[in-house]
């Protein structure tokens, strides 16, 4: 066989994980191969693996048929290995030629020679159907721009196999059309490709063949032609049996939260929340399933007034809310368990008293006339502290000096001891140990069972498909469809992702 | 070894090294240290008159650090205190000699005068800054030669005609106390030293027990987490700015209406804003801290200027220790290692 790169029974270990176990990924040349993965499925390890960035305990990896190995990313580059990364390495201010040559300059006389090196540009874009302005400021191009300037820089190191790095998540579907072109016309002058992506369209439309991983261990590799998406969705999130969390029929009653129509600009201007509708009712777990990126940031960030929304209503209680400031919708009932803990959901270098009364500190008892009442903040953060498990030596402790664990437990704390009529909850088990995890499942069901509306946004399948009543699934800023979560599959949750909906009788488009 | 006590024993430390490297200094140009240091002391402390300059000098420097440690504790770096103090200077100085009130109304009303034009000072980088991100530094540092050439405008052409300075203001706004100056010999000790120690429990205060207070810092620690607790982000930093300029203005009318009682065109700055900064770093930004800091650097400013009479050493050499004792704050993670080391051989 005439393969390009061989990686066999690559095994890699951090501290405490298996990242890799036993994978394997054979690249063909004149191929695109798609490894395929869940989020922390391990890809990206394997991937570090192949360009030098980490050792692996076991394995060995072949290039061309001889045995290599890569201890740093130069050696990758000199045996033509190029990475084209999801986050561009690219410094704004220099021109794109400058970008492309930056540490392969092409110099006379100590000076570089920029007519040279924008002429060896322009004839390498021109190859490939790359077009890129070779002058422009890399500030002033667009995303996808950028993205084939990403490309060059691999190419003119002289690169035969390349590897893309979640490449569409950026992109505009415009975009990712061009691209597609761009690795199809790579492939015609005899390249190859290797593609990480969780997105089971592209891999059909442009792959040959296919790797899955699952959560370390290598799968297996399967022709492109001979599968579908179903099988590919039930090869990458498994069909063994997970442990479900015990919990008792839902009973809802009221509407609390009501999306009518409702469109969100991301940071970039993008529409990334598209006319969606979404319903949530007393006492049920909603969980919104959807690959990142999908508008499920921009969603939540509507709903509790910290984004601007365009157009369309969101109404708590029936009480219009999606023009209130964040401190209002607060206030009318909606406690939010952010994504991004350290970011959003505290201030590290305040004490967890502190951050316990974080939206709270303005109103009785833990101020009067403007002034705090020290005493009743920490009473109240000692109580929470006790009742959510929080392990820290005490309520005067820095957050910063928490595990992820016990930040997030007094995050929840917070936000359930307001009694919130909506609870979101996102990602609220991310990086957390199995302990944990439980424990925050618990409290949502409580909620759930105390009448409340909860609002469940994970990564996880498994999350998803445990603690919710309902799955909403969303694609490309919208819900596409509301499944059963005992009438499902991970297969189909995994094709309704991926935006397919054919299949699916019920689904709402 | 506690982190409090780690917290003191810095400082503490690098002032020692600045003056141990100051006296090598000494020794190395051929100086009398012991000399020095003793006209140094007695520059000081030395009699009354001397001890009433110190707190003199005191004063504006307590004002000054707390308006760096201000907006520092709330995520702000304020370099613009020289150009607060200034404005803060002028206004004062244009109260007190533009009017003739009761003094129960005219002195408040100039020192409420200099606080009012340094939050305005401060408001506009404040604002620049909430509202488009310039940074603060940047117009903090344009700001400051700004209120220069502004203030000796003002004093040339509307509040003299093409004079050097102002007349003097009026004593019903004057700082000045008889009390103060018979107890020290006749030194210029005014009552402002009171109006720096209230500004110290009123730092202490919004910081520490005011829900104000806690939505400044945390708006300096985190602007996301405190958008997402529904704090306005914006109004905080403009706030933030505008509360430490008018420490800074108060600053000034401690010079306008207290050492001095007039405002005179200057040809540079006056220093004190910017020895603000060193003093909040030596006080780590509390406001006890600052008192100290501003006693310590006071102190060796007024002392110094007894050097070269009694010991014949260039007063110069007090600024190369200041400016020493600075750079071991600054380099305080080299004394926290030299702690860590010693803390660990004691436990042996």
């Amino acid at each position: 066989m005439d393969y390009v790169i061989e990686m066999l029974n690559i095994r890699k270990e951090f501290p405490g994980i298996v990242a890799n176990n036993n994978i394997t990924l054979q690249l063909k040349k004149g191929e695109i191969h798609a490894l395929l993965g869940e989020n922390g499925a391990g890809k990206s390890t394997l991937m570090n693996v192949l360009f030098g960035l980490y050792q692996p305990e076991k394995g060995e990896i072949k290039v061309n048929g001889k045995k290599v190995n890569i201890t740093n990313p130069n050696i990758a580059n000199d045996l033509g290995i190029g990475m084209v990364h999801q986050h561009f390495m690219l410094i704004d201010k220099f021109t794109v030629t400058e970008n492309i040559i930056l540490g392969k300059e092409i110099t006379s006389r100590g000076k570089i020679d920029m007519k040279k090196a924008e002429s060896e540009v322009r004839e390498i874009s021109q190859r490939y159907g790359l077009a890129v302005d070779p002058q422009a400021k890399v500030a002033d191009i667009s995303v996808g721009m950028q993205q084939r300037v990403e490309i060059l820089k691999t190419l003119y190191r002289g690169a035969e196999i390349l590897i893309f790095d979640e490449p569409t998540a950026v992109l505009t579907p415009q975009e990712i059309n061009e691209l597609i072109q761009i690795m199809k016309t790579l492939i015609k002058e005899g390249k190859s490709i290797i593609l990480i992506t969780h997105k089971l369209k592209e891999i059909m439309e442009v792959c040959d063949r296919v790797t899955v991983i699952r959560k370390g261990e290598g799968i297996g590799t399967v022709d492109v032609k001979d599968t579908n998406p179903n099988e590919l969705a039930s090869l990458m999130v498994g069909r063994e049996i997970t442990f479900k969390t015990e919990k008792s029929e839902a009973e809802p009653k009221e509407n609390v939260l009501e999306i009518n129509q409702l469109t969100v600009k991301d940071s970039r201007g993008i529409q990334a929340v598209n006319q969606l509708d979404l319903t949530i009712r007393q006492g049920e777990i909603v969980g919104i399933a959807g690959v990142d990126g999908n508008g499920q940031s921009e969603l939540i960030e509507a709903i509790t007034g910290l984004r601007k929304t365009d157009s369309g209503s969101i109404k708590l209680n029936g009480k219009e809310i999606s023009h209130l400031p964040s401190r209002k919708v607060t206030e009318s009932g909606v406690g939010h368990i952010p994504q991004d803990r350290h970011k959003h959901g505290l201030v590290l270098d305040f004490t967890i008293g502190e951050n316990i009364v974080l939206q709270t500190y303005y109103q009785k008892p833990y101020s009067k006339f403007g002034v705090m009442n020290n005493k009743e903040i920490y009473v109240k953060a000692n109580s929470l502290i006790n009742e959510f498990d929080v392990r820290t030596p005490d309520e005067f402790t820095l957050a910063r000096s928490l595990s992820g664990g016990n930040q997030q437990k007094a995050i929840i704390g917070r936000e359930v001891d307001r009694n919130p009529d909506l609870l979101i909850a996102a990602q609220p088990t991310r990086g957390l140990d199995v302990g944990a995890i439980e424990f925050i499942h618990r409290r949502l069901i409580d909620q759930r069972d105390q009448g409340k509306a909860v609002l469940l946004l994970s990564f996880e399948l498994d999350e998803i498909m445990n603690v919710s009543d309902r799955i909403a699934v969303i694609y490309e800023g919208k819900i596409i469809a509301i499944v059963n979560p005992k009438e499902t599959t991970e297969q189909e949750l995994g094709l309704l992702m991926a935006g397919s909906t054919e299949k699916k009788a019920g689904g709402v488009n | 070894m506690s982190s409090r006590l780690q917290n003191i024993l810095v400082p503490v430390i690098a002032v020692l090294l600045g003056v141990l490297v100051g006296t090598i200094i000494m020794i190395i140009t051929g100086y009398d240290a012991v000399a020095g240091f003793i006209a140094l002391w007695q520059g000081a402390f030395g009699d009354s008159y001397f001890f009433g300059e110190t707190i003199r000098q005191i004063t504006p420097y307590i004002l000054a650090g707390l308006a760096v440690a201000f907006a520092f504790r709330t995520g702000l770096f304020n370099i613009g205190v020289e150009g607060q103090l200034i404005v803060g200077w002028l206004a004062a100085v244009w109260v007190g000699v533009a009017f003739e009130l009761p003094k129960i109304i005219h002195l408040p009303l100039a020192v409420l005068a200099a606080a009012a034009a340094g939050a305005l000072w401060a408001f506009i980088p404040g604002f620049l800054k909430a509202k488009y991100r310039v940074h603060e530094v940047i117009v903090t540092i344009m700001l400051n030669y700004t209120a220069l050439h502004i203030t000796n405008y003002i004093i040339r052409t509307v509040l003299s005609e093409k004079s050097d300075r102002t007349e003097s203001i009026a004593e019903s706004a004057s700082l000045r106390s008889p009390f103060f100056e018979s107890l020290t010999d006749y030194s210029r000790m005014h009552w402002g030293i009171l109006i720096a120690i209230i500004c110290v429990i009123i730092m202490w205060f919004i910081l520490e027990k005011t829900t104000r207070g806690f939505e400044l810092k945390a708006v300096g620690f985190n602007q996301h987490a405190s958008d997402y607790a529904g704090m306005n982000v914006k109004r905080n930093i403009i706030l933030s700015m505008v509360i430490s300029g008018a420490f800074a203005g108060l600053a000034g009318a401690m010079e306008g209406l207290g050492t001095f009682g007039y405002a005179a065109v200057k040809g540079g700055f006056t220093g004190v804003g910017f020895d603000g900064i060193a003093v909040a770093l030596l006080g780590a930004n509390s406001p006890i801290g600052i008192v100290l800091a501003a006693i310590l650097f006071g102190s060796l400013k007024v002392g110094a200027l007894n050097m070269p009479l009694q010991a014949g050493v260039p007063n110069e050499l007090v600024d190369i220790i200041i400016a020493l004792i600075v750079f071991f704050v600054a380099a305080s993670y080299m004394i926290r290692l030299i702690i860590k080391r010693f803390g660990k051989k004691g436990e042996k």
